[in-house]
């Protein structure tokens, strides 16, 4: 006998999904806001050899690049606790979220850094500027703007992971998705839709960024 | 004296570059420095503004001395204007904008002022329709002059030049010399490092000839080129043609 598709049963929860969805943006936004900075942060402490904070930045991306995603929510979300500190299923997940991205995003912004070419920093010494008036003005958007890409990917990485943040109940687009096919009984149907669903999001998220990279970062007309 | 220096010594590793050189520039001189590459004269060049650190001697400009172990370099930087053989203009910042950055950021002159001073400059070197344009739209010979406008809106009291005809292509290294020509005859104080035999000859006071780290012969740069005192010198012009 062959399946009998109905995608009308998932369509029945579409605000649900919607709503999903927007949380699933929403977390994105924050996460990838505070971990970006923490991103940038950690790329100058560490270009620079800001002793002792590169040693701490090192052990802080090792550690994150080295473990699972959903272990470092986890840790956050359940073990925390167990030292009193307490937060909500949507604190835990943007934290670790932001937690995550700043790991990931320290290294490909440091590569940007590092790849400015010598002659630009010795220029902006000549004219009397200060170190942090040459990162500021002169490294900070060409490096940027060589790693947008690299960084916009790491970004829509995280944000198809955030799908595990429906496991600390987090009632996001995979939390909606898990509770309609708990409810219908379509889970073919109901995974196709949100696979499709993460896929546009996807697609719009990275062409929002690639949009706002060339708009803010390059920053000049195009020619 | 607008720039002073004594004994310096330089080392890249068991590598002495530097023996003790002594250079004296008289404000509004036009110095070449000439020599092999290996010589030390880039070396020295980057001493005069603190890219280079040196490891005994002195370097002072107009009253402000940089020893061996300084690190703060500002107030020696802003007498000191340098233009490099690679322009290292800013990508991306726009021409108005390359020669804006420094005396709105060090010197914070307010945004109209550094606006007009820049165009100002620009129009100096002959490139005033240039100010919105961006540094990759401009040929070389371009973009070195919008490097030395930029050096010049900081008003240096000595503006180095490293090489700064040798990335052109040959068609384009007229209109950067004639730039430096006339920042020449206006009075300002340069000291450069030049593969232009001829211009040099025709534009400096002083031709100073650097051979293994020192300062192997130096003079009026018509003495030298028609009479070069030592060997070394002869053959290096005669090399050079």
């Amino acid at each position: 006998m062959a399946y009998q598709f109905d995608f009308a049963a998932v369509w029945a929860y579409h605000e649900m999904l919607a709503q999903g969805a927007m949380r699933t943006l929403a977390l994105t936004a924050v996460g990838a806001g505070i971990g970006v900075a923490v991103g940038t942060l950690g790329a100058v402490v560490r270009a620079w050899r800001l002793a002792p904070f590169d040693r701490v930045f090192g052990v802080y991306v090792e550690l994150i690049r080295n473990t699972p995603f959903i272990v470092q929510l986890f840790f956050i979300f359940f073990g925390l606790p167990s030292l009193g500190v307490h937060m909500s299923e949507w604190q835990a997940a943007v934290l670790a979220m932001a937690v995550n991205l700043g790991a990931y995003s320290t290294e490909i912004i440091r590569a940007g850094i590092v790849a400015t070419p010598r002659g630009q920093i010795e220029a902006a010494a000549s004219l009397a500027l200060s170190r942090f008036e040459i990162f500021r003005h002169v490294v900070l958007r060409p490096a940027l703007q060589r790693v947008w890409p690299a960084l916009v990917s790491q970004i829509v990485i995280v944000m198809l992971g955030s799908s595990v943040c429906s496991q600390i109940s987090a009632e996001e687009l995979t939390f909606a998705a898990n509770f309609i096919q708990s409810r219908n009984f379509r889970a073919f149907e109901t995974y196709v839709v949100v696979a499709v669903l993460y896929l546009l999001l996807a697609l719009l998220v990275r062409q929002l960024l690639l949009w706002i990279g060339r708009r803010f970062v390059v920053g000049r007309p195009a020619t | 004296m607008l720039v002073r220096i004594d004994g310096l010594h330089k080392h890249f590793g068991a590598n002495h570059v530097l023996k003790g050189i002594d250079l004296r520039v008289k404000e509004g001189e036009v110095v070449a420095l000439i020599g092999r590459s290996g010589s030390g004269k880039s070396t020295l060049l980057r001493s005069i503004n603190g890219l280079e650190t040196f490891d005994d001697g002195l370097v002072e400009v107009d009253g402000e001395r940089l020893h061996a172990d300084q690190t703060d370099l500002r107030a020696l930087r802003l007498k000191v204007g340098m233009v490099f053989q690679q322009f290292n203009l800013f990508p991306h910042l726009s021409v108005g904008r390359n020669v804006m950055l420094a005396p709105r950021t060090v010197r914070q002159t307010s945004v109209a002022e550094c606006e007009s001073l820049a165009r100002a400059m620009l129009a100096k070197v002959g490139l005033a329709d240039k100010f919105d344009a961006y540094p990759d739209q401009l040929s070389g010979g371009q973009q070195q002059r919008v490097a030395i406008a930029r050096a010049l809106a900081m008003q240096p009291k000595v503006l180095l030049c490293d090489e700064i005809t040798s990335a052109l292509d040959p068609e384009l290294v007229n209109e950067v010399l004639a730039t430096v020509r006339q920042l020449a005859s206006e009075g300002m104080t340069l000291i450069m490092v030049t593969h232009e035999m001829r211009f040099a000859r025709e534009v400096s006071d002083q031709l100073v000839f650097m051979h293994q780290g020192r300062v192997h012969e130096s003079g009026d740069p018509k003495d030298l080129f028609a009479a070069p005192q030592t060997a070394e010198l002869a053959a290096f012009l005669g090399a050079v043609g």
